[in-house]
């Protein structure tokens, strides 16, 4: 059975944490916190249509990760797919415009929340079955060393998708490809405590999940999610690790989502109040700002600029989406099969 | 020309199209050192090694989602199934991953998989391994579902599906290995998808079918011509999606009587969508309905006289196409 690292906390030495960088991931935070908000209350308005699945709470396991990789690195997620679009620098317009069903959207209006998808940022999708995509990020990571890259995947899951074949044999897949060098991969669980609304202890016979990944000979580490320095600590060392290795690793990334599952997830009757409010004061964002303000100085004035920022770009992707035209009807058949979509250079 | 087998015909198709793109693959249970259940990848392994000739744990969905992952990375896999019963393990990577990313992508990615093996009855396999799955796939959009009936058509419909752009199901009749047939030697062959042949001409009845079913409807037709001196057309369809029904619909417009034949079951299955789509389109050249000749209802029987109850043969075409021309006694 492969390792694994005790729980990581923070790594950082104070020097580095005042880089501008970290800067730019409290800005990146800070928008994907609005972007869920403001869809949320459109999702309410009608004008977000089908299932809707917001990331807040979670934004130090997209953020600390994604800001680790290369730019030709490739991620794969489940349908809480929003930070990791934004984190991978999708232009939050394009992503609002697909959740209003828009020509405009990153996938023509034709995916909506679920299936975000945006090639030429690495986001690879965007997935509505539980656990479906893990198959196809291993399968993702051997064509990225078959072809000689240095390139690695992303794949996230959440510990909602840990019970699913697909996730045994996507496991499995991995770590025989890895023994050979031939699966550079990345996997994360977002381990927000619940699948959908039923809790680790009552969905998992075997409440470590991490322990579970370890018994394909993938080695893990726990890391605390709420926490973006001890995230993105992590995944320096072990993106760096993957890409020379070519072999799998996984990080079981603590975390908690604030808002229901989905938006029609009002009563929550699987958790109290209580309990959400007891997380709410272990906000990622909150534990961001509060870090930058006590060790590098970061104003109350520096965060109201980034607030005001963040909620300007999250108003003009709605003002953009909202005047975007709908997909024209000819848009019903395209991209069903190759002939009726874009020709694209055979290698 | 030369003559080859059915099976010869797909491992040359195989073997080509690795040779002539560094991106083709082979992966599936026990192809490489094992040589393939029915030895249709004997020493690719050697050949190719193991990063091109993956063998695989049993985990069809963990084949078929590996597969469609390297497919939308620009690789072109070919996943064998060791049967396509065993393939419906992986239907939700099949039906909602591959046939699906690219529409709700809006078209960002290629999925050029291909997923290949044996299906059919015959050999006293019994209920779990003797099913034909055209219509299955054929339902949903975005795959491309073949059945070829010749060892010509094996290897050029298997080098245009691993040629394409996207997941192709390419349903081998395991009744069908070891025939034998015309194969051209141009190593640029291929046959298109969603064009049908004529594969006896006829006047009196059109028979329309596919695969192994195909090749039992020429033994019928000859009979028939012998016996009885009816002259039927029989049409092959060689792909179900996309399917063409054109030289079917011209045939019909000839003779005016028109049967399918299938081995699947009859209730929702490929001749039902055929004949449909037969009376919509000339609808007022038939002179009788058109008939199915299908397997009967039931899941498959072990017992050989029971298999044979269940599978449809000669006799049943025979009989159709003489119901269709009001002949029967």
């Amino acid at each position: 059975m492969a390792k694994a690292k005790e729980q990581t906390s923070a790594t950082i030495d104070p020097v580095a944490a005042c880089a501008p960088e970290w800067t730019d991931i409290l800005r990146q935070m800070v928008l994907i916190r609005r972007f869920e908000e403001a869809t949320e209350r459109e999702f309410r308005k009608g004008r977000i249509g089908g299932y809707l699945h917001v990331y807040s709470g979670q934004e130090a396991v997209a953020s600390g990760i994604i800001t680790a990789l290369q730019k030709d690195d490739i991620v794969f997620t489940g349908y809480r797919d929003h930070a990791h679009a934004l984190a991978l620098g999708t232009e939050p317009r394009r992503i609002m415009a697909e959740l209003f069903g828009k020509a405009t959207g990153v996938s023509k209006g034709k995916g909506g929340s679920m299936h975000l998808f945006d090639v030429e940022h690495g986001f690879y999708g965007g997935y509505g079955i539980v656990g479906g995509h893990l198959t196809l990020a291993a399968g993702a990571a051997y064509a990225l060393r078959y072809r000689q890259t240095e390139r690695i995947a992303v794949c996230y899951f959440g510990d909602g998708a840990m019970n699913i074949g697909s996730f045994h044999e996507a496991m499995n897949m991995a770590g025989l490809w890895g023994k050979a060098g031939m699966c550079p991969i990345l996997f994360i669980i977002e381990n927000n405590g619940y699948a959908m609304g039923t809790s680790v202890e009552r969905h998992s016979a075997l409440t470590d999940l991490s322990a579970r990944v370890r018994a394909y000979n993938i080695p893990t580490e726990k890391v605390d999610g709420q926490d973006v320095f001890a995230v993105r600590g992590v995944a320096d060392r072990v993106v760096r690790q993957i890409r020379e290795t070519g072999t799998p690793y996984c990080i079981e990334a603590v975390t908690y989502r604030f808002s229901g599952h989905g938006a029609a997830d009002i009563l929550q009757p699987y958790r109290s109040k209580d309990e959400v409010e007891q997380h709410r004061h272990r906000d990622p964002i909150g534990i961001l700002r509060n870090r930058l303000g006590e060790i590098c100085n970061l104003t109350d004035d520096d965060v109201k600029t980034i607030e005001e920022w963040a909620s300007g770009e999250v108003a003009a992707a709605v003002q953009f989406a909202e005047e975007s035209a709908a997909p024209d009807a000819g848009e019903l058949w395209r991209d069903v099969v190759a002939e009726q979509g874009p020709a694209r250079e055979n290698e | 020309m030369t003559e080859k087998s059915y099976r010869d015909a797909i491992r040359d198709a195989m073997m080509e199209e690795m040779d002539r793109d560094g991106n083709v693959l082979i992966m599936g249970e026990d192809i490489g050192v094992y040589e393939g259940t029915f030895r249709i990848t004997a020493g690719m392994l050697k050949k190719y090694g193991p990063k091109r000739v993956i063998d695989t744990p049993i985990a069809e969905a963990g084949m078929v989602g590996t597969a469609v992952g390297m497919a939308m990375l620009g690789l072109r896999p070919i996943v064998e199934m060791m049967t396509m019963n065993f393939a419906i393990v992986a239907a939700d990577q099949i039906l909602n991953h591959a046939a699906k990313v690219r529409y709700f992508s809006g078209g960002q990615v290629d999925v050029p998989v291909v997923i290949r093996g044996p299906q059919g009855a015959g050999v006293q396999l019994s209920a779990q391994h003797s099913q034909t799955f055209e219509s299955f796939y054929a339902h949903f959009p975005g795959l491309k579902v073949v059945a070829p009936a010749t060892p010509a058509d094996a290897k050029g419909l298997l080098k245009t599906s691993i040629r394409g752009r996207d997941p192709v199901i390419f349903l081998e009749s395991a009744a069908l290995y070891g025939m034998k047939g015309e194969v051209p030697d141009d190593a640029g062959f291929t046959v298109p998808f969603g064009v049908s042949r004529v594969a006896r001409e006829g006047s009196d009845v059109t028979i329309v079918s596919y695969s192994r079913m195909l090749q039992m409807s020429l033994i019928a037709a000859e009979k028939l011509s012998r016996d009885e001196g009816i002259e039927c057309e029989v049409i092959d369809l060689r792909t179900l999606r996309p399917l063409d029904l054109e030289p079917a619909c011209a045939s019909v417009t000839k003779t005016h009587r028109c049967v399918v034949v299938q081995e699947q079951w009859k209730p929702f299955g490929a001749a039902a969508e055929i004949a449909a789509s037969i009376t919509e389109t000339v609808f007022d050249e038939l002179d009788a309905p058109v008939a199915r000749v299908t397997g009967e209802d039931v899941p498959m029987p072990y017992a050989r006289n029971l298999e044979v109850l269940a599978t449809p043969h000669e006799q049943h075409v025979i009989a159709a196409v003489k119901k269709v021309m009001y002949a029967n006694g």
